[in-house]
């Protein structure tokens, strides 16, 4: 079932080319003490070259434990990757060794966190951790790091960015240290970049800058793709040409921004997007908002079945035994959704 | 307009800094800078900024808690409730005085993992300012507590179960069981809904909406979401660095901010919808200032696109302006 999302040709891509990452059918499980819990299901996606690509879910959904996977950084034990294959131009990450492995990160992806305070390492300078990064990967002199560095941080906004190099992440305000993120995913020039929830501790504003300034880094490297882990539909719509909604360890729907926000086809994408308050000029403020019934099932407790089943306002009672695959429509919308079946087979 | 529920009058709060090899008073941070405004019966009052503008600060000193908790607190003006027997400004009253003005005022909070006790029940946690303000048995609170729960979507057996149990939208249910059991008028939630996922932050709203018309009560609604504070609030106020600059009806200040502040904070605000290109986005140079050195006269003004030399000289003042909300910018 999983083929028929995967095979599709690359129509669905925003470029005619070949995807810069592919994963393959990842399943990622981490052991507990009542059990193993399936945080990744089987996902499959692309990531083409210049493309912004979103990734949406709410807690649990598997988003992070996705993005931890292409990085290899999923604590081993208690979790596992089961299967899959993560192709990056064609390499199996998955096959590399250790070494191989911590080339590529940093160098060739590179990922930004959620809460810089705890990923920036606070007792050495903001200067020795970007340098770091440079000197691991390439054989160049430490003066020569340094312009580097002072170069980077000038790059992403930090004024006096030479003598800033001697200070301590906890010298930094929130937005600053996500600059300092920032710099110190970009000093290679990687090819993908992972930001998992990069603006999720800022405020409105700082927010709004950091995801310009991500762009615009995007846009002077020719070829790089960002994938945008976030939880906000919004910035969403606002940053990203493709969108992957992803729910209880599965996609459930993939489109480009304009299909997922114009034209949902998933009962979850469609609740969603109902859900946020209407604030567009043209509508009213309306009463109440439409409201997902339930709670996201904890990965232990997930039916069987269609996993947004048991929230479902649409659902039929043969989502409660088989688990829909992914219906291609054509169009590059993808939706693992039962009510689809007649309009993919089309 | 309903009559007046809270008045507050140039309420200052102005935190120590203890420093030094003796630990004494070096300094002194001004987290709210002479804020007024008021809050009538029934309606709910939205309070926007970004961290660090007081607006948490200004919340905890309506509760009149800061005393308890920051000692060393310094807290100016006055802050006017108005009960039964006509109004009482809380700053003025002594802790056994203020202790049954307590049940009146509750707050929900943030984070529902961090405020609820994990040792307690449910049932202890939403009994506990039941034991505190009434004189109420055990039998009758226990009965209390089964109806709270069944009002806020959660059932009744659930009250001899631990918070650890229930997922995050659960546990604000739990919190907003607790801030409802002594019939509160007002009730300041501060950031009730931040902590949710997308999905479970519409069931929170809509409950304390409809919690709103059953028990006629009254919000001070403190987030950084514009889109919800716009959604629920029937007017909006929004700080900066310890003042609020704009103040005034929720479809007026988010359709047509007046103060550069409240523009920019307006314009920064994501819209789900990938059609609308954000062209009049107005990007802020810089940051927050620290409210240790607040510049002088009108604290946007070192951010300020209108900025004129005058404004580094004069605090302006909030003013009407001609679309109906009060501004603290004599230039727009």
């Amino acid at each position: 079932m999983m083929q028929t999302a995967t095979d599709s040709k690359t129509t669905e891509g925003p470029l005619d080319s070949t995807p810069t990452l592919s994963i393959r059918d990842l399943v990622v499980n981490f052991r507990i003490e009542s059990g193993l819990a399936n945080a990744v299901g089987g996902v499959s996606l692309d990531v083409y070259p210049g493309e912004v690509l979103g990734i949406v879910g709410e807690s649990g959904s598997g988003k992070s434990v996705t993005a931890l996977s292409v990085m290899r950084l999923i604590p081993d034990p208690p979790g596992n990757i089961a299967g899959g294959e993560l192709l990056l131009q064609g390499r199996d990450l998955l096959k590399l060794s250790y070494e191989e492995m911590h080339d590529v990160r940093g160098n060739q992806i590179a990922m930004i966190f959620q809460e810089p305070m705890t990923a920036l390492n606070p007792v050495f300078t903001v200067g020795m951790q970007v340098k770091e990064t440079v000197l691991s990967h390439e054989k160049i002199s430490r003066r020569e790091a340094r312009n580097r560095a002072i170069e980077m941080l000038q790059a992403v906004g930090i004024s006096e960015a030479a003598k800033r190099l001697g200070d301590y992440p906890h010298q930094f305000s929130g937005g600053m240290r996500q600059r300092v993120m920032i710099a110190m995913a970009l000093v290679c020039h990687p090819t993908i970049l992972i930001a998992d929830e990069p603006t999720t501790a800022l405020d409105v504003t700082t927010q709004a800058q950091i995801l310009e300034l991500m762009l615009d880094m995007k846009s002077k490297q020719l070829g790089a793709s960002i994938m945008l882990i976030t939880h906000d539909l919004a910035v969403v719509a606002e940053t990203c040409q493709r969108v992957i909604v992803m729910y209880g360890g599965k996609i459930q729907e993939v489109g480009t921004v304009e299909q997922i926000f114009d034209e949902p086809k998933h009962p979850y994408t469609k609740g969603l997007l109902a859900s946020l308050p209407a604030t567009s000029d043209k509508k009213q403020k309306q009463k109440r908002l439409y409201t997902i019934p339930g709670n996201v099932p904890s990965i232990l407790e997930m039916p069987a079945g269609c996993r947004f089943c048991t929230r479902c306002a649409e659902v039929i009672d043969r989502c409660k035994i088989e688990e829909p695959p992914l219906h291609d429509l054509g169009n590059g919308q993808r939706v693992r959704c039962h009510l689809l079946e007649t309009t993919a087979d089309e | 307009m309903s009559e007046l529920l809270l008045e507050v009058r140039n309420l200052e709060v102005r935190f120590p800094i203890w420093g030094g090899v003796l630990r004494h008073k070096i300094a002194e941070v001004c987290a709210v800078d002479g804020v007024s405004f008021t809050i009538h019966k029934g309606e709910t009052v939205g309070l926007v900024g970004e961290s660090g503008c007081g607006k948490t600060t200004l919340a905890k000193a309506i509760c009149n808690i800061l005393k308890e908790t920051a000692p060393g607190v310094h807290e100016a003006g006055q802050i006017l409730f108005h009960t039964d027997n006509g109004p009482v400004d809380l700053l003025a009253l002594r802790r056994s005085e203020m202790r049954p003005l307590r049940a009146k005022i509750q707050m929900i909070f943030q984070d529902p993992f961090s405020s609820l006790n994990p040792r307690m029940t449910v049932r202890e946690i939403i009994e506990r300012p039941l034991k505190i303000h009434t004189r109420q048995t055990a039998k009758e609170r226990l009965t209390r507590v089964q109806t709270l729960l069944e009002r806020v979507g959660l059932q009744p057996e659930h009250a001899m179960r631990y918070p650890h149990e229930f997922s995050g939208g659960q546990r604000q249910r739990i919190g907003i069981a607790r801030a409802l059991a002594v019939n509160p008028w007002l009730i300041i939630a501060d950031e009730p809904v931040s902590a949710l996922d997308v999905s479970v932050q519409s069931q929170v709203i809509n409950l304390l909406q409809d919690l709103q018309e059953e028990f006629g009560l009254t919000y001070l609604f403190v987030a950084h979401d514009l889109s919800i504070v716009y959604h629920i609030s029937d007017r909006i106020a929004v700080m900066y660095l310890g003042n609020i600059v704009e103040i005034g009806d929720a479809e007026t200040v988010y359709r047509h901010p007046a103060h550069p502040y409240a523009r920019a904070l307006l314009s920064a605000v994501p819209q789900p919808d990938p059609r609308k290109v954000r062209a009049d986005r107005i990007s802020l140079r810089g940051e927050i200032p620290s409210p240790l050195n607040k510049p002088s006269g009108c604290s946007f003004h070192p951010r300020c696109p209108l900025a004129k030399p005058e404004c580094a000289d004069d605090v302006p003042l909030l003013q009407k302006k001609e679309s109906g909300q009060w501004s603290a910018c004599p230039f727009t």
